[in-house]
């Protein structure tokens, strides 16, 4: 197959891609009787036209470059971290400890707390599944699929029996102490002035950003980055010139989890601010089309955390103000990661029988 | 705890490990030719609710007419449950179709795929239930001939008062819908097709070398969809067993994680027909078991929690995995596109 131009490869495919999701998520619309403009305007009402909206847009865009960044990690190691959603919820547990029974006397310090806490547990949780294919050879598809079960089962019994406070239906713990409040977007100078009400976008989306700067840095700066893309791109080849799998399967898995599991300082501590059960909501799998969509390049996710957060705060408002249910987010979710990342190939044939009709310069290296 | 608490459990271990079953040899046609399929769960929903609402649908017409023309014969050629059958295994098709189209023929991720296509089928299900009878993506309830109704096997009124033998042949064995029965007539049958047929051979063959059936002039490609389209049809019943035998219509998600257990027993029994029921019925006793905590307590004399209980089968199927209970190897060319040399 003949190769396309390098802007095509990272701009024009996935703005393919993502337009054949719409075209189709627009037919869903309009198959089940509902106006598909009509859907887009509320959802840009409700995300992106007032200060609220963006409050919620950027709240969820924090969650999804976490654990958009964890699967890329991972992918670049060639491993596919289908366990996100688990590790997130082991990151909550890993706040709701760190937030719950050390007392701290400023929010900055329980951050940096909460944060630590929140990757080590998502990192447990993505250790055992990455020993087992370093070691033993298991599928880290499957497993990571298992752990996110028993993450779930485990979480559900941990609120329910242990960490339920005495006296309180709902499996939650207490609600955290007020040190461990995180300042919103509101609470800060300068950008009070945009969000004149309380917003659950917080100060971790900033971590979130940062978070990414150092992905690139790591990936693609580092020795650690290089071998662990060499290792994504030829295992055999990586072997040969010493470097070591173990290694490289663990130390990208731990990062993978842990960066999975630090979204929990975004919706556990920045939001809810005690632990609930399945606090990740989905989030974790949603961190698979935002790489995919981002082309697993820390620039793209962010882009790509952005556009499904502005899905979420949108769907969310279709389910408020609309007859649509709020489930037509979970189709565009499965549409766009059809369509970026199953049908690649599809797409990209498309593209080359296009290119090839407009032979502009005629290129001697070409074939 | 005493016998007839034991039947009890038993029975409906075999209720439910008829999905679980159904799915589990669905994705063995689909993996043993090469294809991975984590979207068994999707699958599962697609069917699961175009059952439920076709049944419902089909119940509650009188007559119906093309263009002025009456065709009431054709709804009454087969009661409503037969209809939502045949709707089921449609709905679960299509994504079997999708899927290998993306495998298959583009070549994709195969993994990517089946996540794609399972958060496809959990969105659609409920935006069609919902579009169709507004009552909160659920469908509505199903009675009568729109459901699968248990069936009394001879003589289980009988021998049900003879000691041990009678009563479980009359609590376990019968009083279950003829999907159940036909689950497990599948079992020995995919054990035949793919041992003792030539379609089987060649099945296998794709799924651990795909160039040398190639080379021996067999479509490679052919044999994948037909294996893809099988675990569609399979997939498909059990979504119908789910919402109008096990449960009566069709509820949002309502299979629960059932496809990664099916998944899980598939490893567990190392991708052969016979050790996959008896996977499925052990991870149906533990779902039958998460139903009863008393009796768990009342046997081991600890209290066992309820999501210790509902988490056994990943846990297993992980020990499965790492190896300590016999290797789990896949089939060798799983997950990987075939490209035709040139």
């Amino acid at each position: 197959m003949e190769r396309l131009p390098r802007w095509a490869d990272v701009a024009l495919v996935p703005f393919v891609s993502l337009m054949l999701a719409a075209f189709v998520a627009a037919l869903v619309l309009l198959a089940i009787g509902q106006d598909p403009w009509e859907a887009i305007t509320v959802m840009v009402q409700g995300s992106l036209m007032t200060a609220n909206g963006w409050g919620y847009t950027l709240y969820y865009t924090t969650s999804f470059i976490f654990t958009g960044l964890a699967v890329t990690v991972a992918f670049h190691a060639g491993l596919f971290n289908i366990g996100g959603e688990g590790q997130a919820l082991l990151g909550g547990l890993g706040v709701a400890m760190v937030c719950l029974f050390i007392p701290w006397p400023h929010w900055s310090l329980a951050l940096i707390g909460a944060a630590t806490g929140a990757a080590l547990f998502g990192a447990a949780w993505a250790a055992i599944p990455a020993y087992l294919q370093a070691k033993r050879g298991s599928h880290i598809v499957i497993t990571t699929i298992m752990f996110n079960y028993i993450g779930g089962s485990l979480m559900t019994f941990l609120l329910v029996d242990v960490l339920r406070p005495q006296g309180k239906m709902d499996p939650a713990t207490a609600e955290f102490p007020a040190a461990t409040h995180l300042p919103s977007l509101a609470d800060m100078p300068g950008l009070n002035l945009f969000f004149t009400r309380d917003v659950p976008a917080n100060v971790t989306l900033f971590i979130a950003l940062a978070a990414a700067v150092a992905v690139w840095a790591l990936l693609w700066r580092t020795r650690l980055g290089y071998q662990i893309r060499a290792f994504g791109k030829s295992e055999a080849a990586a072997r040969y010139a010493g470097i070591n799998a173990t290694k490289i399967i663990m130390v990208a898995m731990l990062i993978s989890g842990g960066l999975a599991g630090l979204m929990a300082i975004n919706n556990v501590m920045g939001d809810a601010e005690r632990l609930l059960g399945n606090s990740a909501s989905g989030a974790g799998f949603i961190g698979i089309a935002v790489a995919l969509m981002g082309r697993n390049h820390p620039i793209g996710i962010v882009l790509a955390a952005l556009l499904f957060g502005f899905l979420y705060q949108g769907g969310a408002e279709l389910g408020m103000w609309t007859s649509i249910p709020i489930e037509m987010r979970i189709v565009v979710q499965g549409l766009v990661i059809l369509f970026t990342g199953a049908l690649d190939v599809m797409v990209r044939m498309l593209l080359v029988r296009i290119f090839a009709l407009f032979p502009k310069a005629p290129r001697a290296e070409a074939a | 705890m005493d016998y007839s608490t034991l039947l009890q459990i038993l029975d409906s271990t075999v209720r439910l490990a008829t999905p679980l079953l159904l799915a589990c040899l669905a994705g063995l046609f689909s993996e043993r030719a090469g294809i991975f399929d984590i979207g068994l769960e999707g699958k599962m929903l697609a069917g699961a609710m175009a059952s439920g609402a076709v049944s419902a649908l089909v119940a509650a017409s009188v007559a119906w007419t093309v263009w002025g023309v009456d065709i009431t014969w054709l709804r009454n050629l087969m009661p409503p449950m037969m209809w939502g059958l045949v709707a089921g295994v449609l709905a679960a098709l299509v994504f079997a179709l999708i899927h290998g189209v993306t495998s298959i023929t583009f070549r994709g991720n195969q993994l990517i795929s089946g996540v794609a296509l399972n958060f496809l089928a959990a969105g659609m299900t409920v935006l069609v239930a919902q579009r169709l009878f507004q009552q909160g993506s659920r469908t509505p309830a199903l009675d009568g001939n729109a459901r699968f109704q248990p069936i009394d096997l001879p003589f289980a009124d009988a021998v049900k008062d003879v000691p041990v033998i009678g009563s479980a042949y009359a609590e376990v064995i019968s009083g279950h819908s003829i999907l159940v029965y036909a689950a497990f007539a599948v079992v020995p049958l995919s054990w035949w097709v793919l041992n003792r047929t030539r379609f089987g051979l060649r099945l296998r063959a794709v799924g651990e070398n795909p160039a040398a059936v190639d080379t021996a002039g067999v479509s490679v490609v052919r044999l994948r969809y037909q294996a893809v389209l099988i675990t569609g049809v399979l997939c498909g019943i059990a979504g119908v067993y789910m919402s109008t035998a096990l449960q009566a219509g069709f509820g949002k998600d309502m299979t629960a994680g059932r496809g990664y257990i099916a998944l899980a027993a598939l490893i567990f029994a190392k991708w052969r027909p016979v050790q996959a029921m008896w996977a499925c019925l052990l991870f149906g006793f533990f779902q039958a078991l998460s139903f009863r905590p008393d009796v768990v307590e009342a046997v081991v004399q600890v209290k066992v929690p309820v999501p210790f209980l509902t988490a056994l089968p990943y846990i297993l199927t992980v020990f499965v995995l790492a190896g300590f209970i016999g290797k789990a190897i896949p089939p060798r060319a799983g997950g990987q596109p075939y490209v035709k040399e040139r």
